[in-house]
């Protein structure tokens, strides 16, 4: 081999380990799981005396109304707590990004909600959302309103669940969007002040473009997190009544565990990492059509 | 075109204060130059004018109007920053046209205005470039194009030439000349570049340490420094400081100092007020020979070619270091030992003590 050869080669060298590693960790599983949803499987049997059907599973997840339905719950799901997150998040942070006193604290108390863990968000609220003796009936009681059947009606559970997402996810996004304002160069903000902008064109046109690359990397994660929520649903409503939170994550579950159909199971879970992966390609395309554009306008 | 008052206009940061009580006049349409050293509060004297930083005594009036809780906006004020401040989302053409745009000037108009000022800062060639895609001089240049490209009534510049070539600089220098006759705006300016403030301002305020140490137009502040800073500071190559002592030698009185004997006007020596004084002599006032000259002593160190003048380093015997600027034509070695001619009107008296001119 050629010194010159040999220099190109090195990096590659170098990565090999890492590569092999990554390959091993990352692709195995995801391997396996294609594998298997190619199988009539049982968790009885070993992978090795499962039933090889082809493309038998996917055909039956088309006419399957119930996996359909959970489908549609999921990005439903999915898309009302990103866009209400964020909303609520960027709107939080471009409201406290200004030096206060007691910031650090503040910003502290806003993070807790992540730190709990899901299944203990989920019994907090369905003890919140309890018909009787729940925080929010009383609460409604005893200024003369109804009670409201929080997760006992199907248009309510949905409600329910996506605002116990809400309240656990919301300062994730504000914590990053704050990160991304506050490293915004100041003298571009006070250059759009003496421009003439007023305080809302100037997030309007200035900031959330500036802030543009963290929020869709924030949405990007956000949506990939929702579309796997499972915890918090399973405690809270167990996808009822009805079909009407069973999100796919718990459909899955389901159909692995209670229905004993891994192969079904491994094809579900396909069909979601492929939803997800048709998303990020999708947003980052849209993001360099963005850059290109704005690169094309003219005064 | 407002005329702008500073009224005893503090800052403080935090316990810091840089700028004590400051009282600056700027008369309707004039063009003025803030210069000083690093740190001495030039920038935060703009970003206050400018409505950026808020002041924390004193008033600031624009036509009498005081604008000290105005918000930038309403001040009606055009900034080059010193950063430059690009956004950097935009290309160059939107960046240019951003104040434009919020103002909802005619699209034709905002066209024609930003084609006229990139034209003349010669960037026209980068409007469809990122900031990031610039070189620091041509980003400088687009800042100062956002700037002009407004109509506002006043424009704040802050060393808005710091990063261009000297070719460029010059040019510039002659393109804001030239619409400073034509525009008839206010115009501060902030500089480090003495050459600058004197081609550009009418008007030229020297700082130190957040305080006014002279203000005047460019030949005021040549002719007519007020003390020892300004002296030191306006000028390039910057005035030889002679320390000496007063003698009375019969009827008159000398400043005297090693190589070096300077008549001085009894006025002038009661001024000094001790025994000592400082002399002042540019290095373009002393001349290899003048019918008139007072002659100093000098030992020459280095000589510095510059084309059609020459700057000479040297040294009196007592080891003060002197700067002689001359017509090329002689050639000078090192160790030389040479007798100059002082023009006698070009000396200037300072007091030792407090600095000031007398
Ligand atoms: N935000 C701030 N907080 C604390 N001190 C500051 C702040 N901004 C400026 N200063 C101080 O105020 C003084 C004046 O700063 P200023 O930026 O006005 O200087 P300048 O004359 O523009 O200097 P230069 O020529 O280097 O730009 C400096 O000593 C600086 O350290
Ligand atoms: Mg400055």
């Amino acid at each position: 081999m050629s010194a010159s050869a040999f220099n190109r080669a090195t990096p590659y060298i170098f990565l090999l380990p890492a590569a092999v590693v990554l390959a091993i960790a990352l692709m195995y599983p995801v391997g396996y799981m294609v594998w298997a949803s190619f199988l009539n499987w049982n968790p009885s049997q070993r992978i090795g005396e499962a039933e090889f059907v082809g493309l038998a599973n996917y055909a039956r997840l088309l006419s399957d109304m119930q996996f359909r339905e959970s489908l549609t719950v999921t990005l439903a799901f999915a898309a009302s707590v990103v866009s209400i997150e964020l909303v609520l998040g960027v709107g939080l942070a471009m409201l406290l990004d200004r030096k206060i006193r007691g910031m650090s604290v503040l910003r502290t108390l806003f993070i807790l909600p992540m730190m709990i863990a899901p299944i203990v968000v989920g019994l907090m609220w369905r003890y919140m959302y309890h018909p009787t003796v729940g925080i929010f009936n009383r609460t409604l009681k005893a200024i003369g309103l109804e009670p409201v059947p929080w997760l006992s009606d199907p248009g309510w559970a949905f409600v329910s669940v996506v605002i116990a997402d809400v309240w656990q996810w919301t300062p994730f996004i504000f914590i990053l969007s704050l990160a991304a304002l506050q490293s915004l160069p100041s003298s571009t903000m006070e250059a759009a002040r003496v421009d003439g902008a007023t305080r809302f064109q100037t997030i309007l046109y200035v900031k959330l473009p500036l802030m543009m690359p963290v929020l869709i990397v924030t949405a990007l994660l956000r949506m990939i997190d929702a579309f796997k929520v499972l915890e918090v649903i399973l405690v809270l409503t167990n996808g009822g009544p009805g079909l009407s939170t069973e999100i796919l994550a718990l459909r899955i579950s389901r159909t692995a565990s209670e229905f004993r159909e891994l192969g079904q199971a491994a094809a579900m879970s396909n069909v979601l990492l492929l939803l997800l992966m048709a998303l990020t390609a999708v947003m980052f395309v849209y993001s360099k059509f963005t850059e290109m554009r704005s690169r094309r306008q003219v005064a | 075109m407002p005329k702008i008052t500073l009224a005893g206009v503090t800052k403080r940061f935090g316990a810091l204060e840089v700028l004590p009580p400051l009282d600056l006049d700027l008369a309707d349409g004039e063009f003025t130059v803030l210069v000083g050293p690093s740190g001495c509060g030039k920038s935060t004297t703009l970003r206050m004018l400018a409505g950026l930083e808020t002041i924390s005594g004193g008033e600031i009036f624009f036509d009498g109007r005081p604008v000290g809780a105005l918000e930038p906006k309403d001040r009606d004020i055009a900034m080059v920053f010193q950063d430059y401040a690009l956004y950097p989302h935009m290309n160059i053409a939107r960046n240019m046209s951003f104040a434009l745009r919020l103002a909802k000037t005619p699209a034709s108009e905002i066209e024609k205005r930003v084609k006229l000022v990139a034209d003349m800062l010669n960037i026209s060639h980068l409007l469809h470039r990122k900031p990031s895609e610039l070189s620091g001089g041509q980003r400088q240049r687009v800042a100062m194009g956002r700037a002009l490209v407004r109509d506002a009534s006043t424009f704040l510049f802050d060393e808005p030439l710091s990063n261009l070539d000297a070719k460029l600089r010059g040019k510039m220098r002659t393109e804001l000349a030239e619409m400073r006759g034509k525009l008839h705006k206010n115009m501060i300016y902030v500089t480090h570049d003495q050459v600058e403030a004197m081609t550009l301002g009418d008007r030229i305020v020297v700082m130190s340490e957040g305080r006014i140490q002279q203000q005047g137009s460019p030949e005021e502040l040549f002719k007519k420094p007020a003390n020892m800073f300004v002296a030191g500071f306006i000028g390039s190559p910057s005035m030889n400081f002679i320390t000496a002592v007063l003698e009375g030698r019969g009827q008159e009185t000398f400043a005297i100092s090693p190589g070096l004997c300077v008549p001085v006007p009894s006025s002038a020596a009661e001024a000094a007020g001790g025994r000592e004084i400082v002399v002042g002599v540019r290095p373009s006032s002393i001349h290899l020979e003048h019918p008139r000259g007072i002659p100093i002593e000098l030992r020459v160190v280095v000589s510095e070619y510059l084309g059609a003048q020459t700057v000479v380093a040297a040294r009196t015997p007592d080891g003060t270091e002197v700067l002689v600027e001359i017509a090329s034509g002689r050639r000078f070695c090192a160790g030389e030992a040479i007798i100059m001619q002082i023009v006698p009107e070009d000396i200037l008296l300072f007091s030792k003590e407090s600095g000031l001119r007398i």
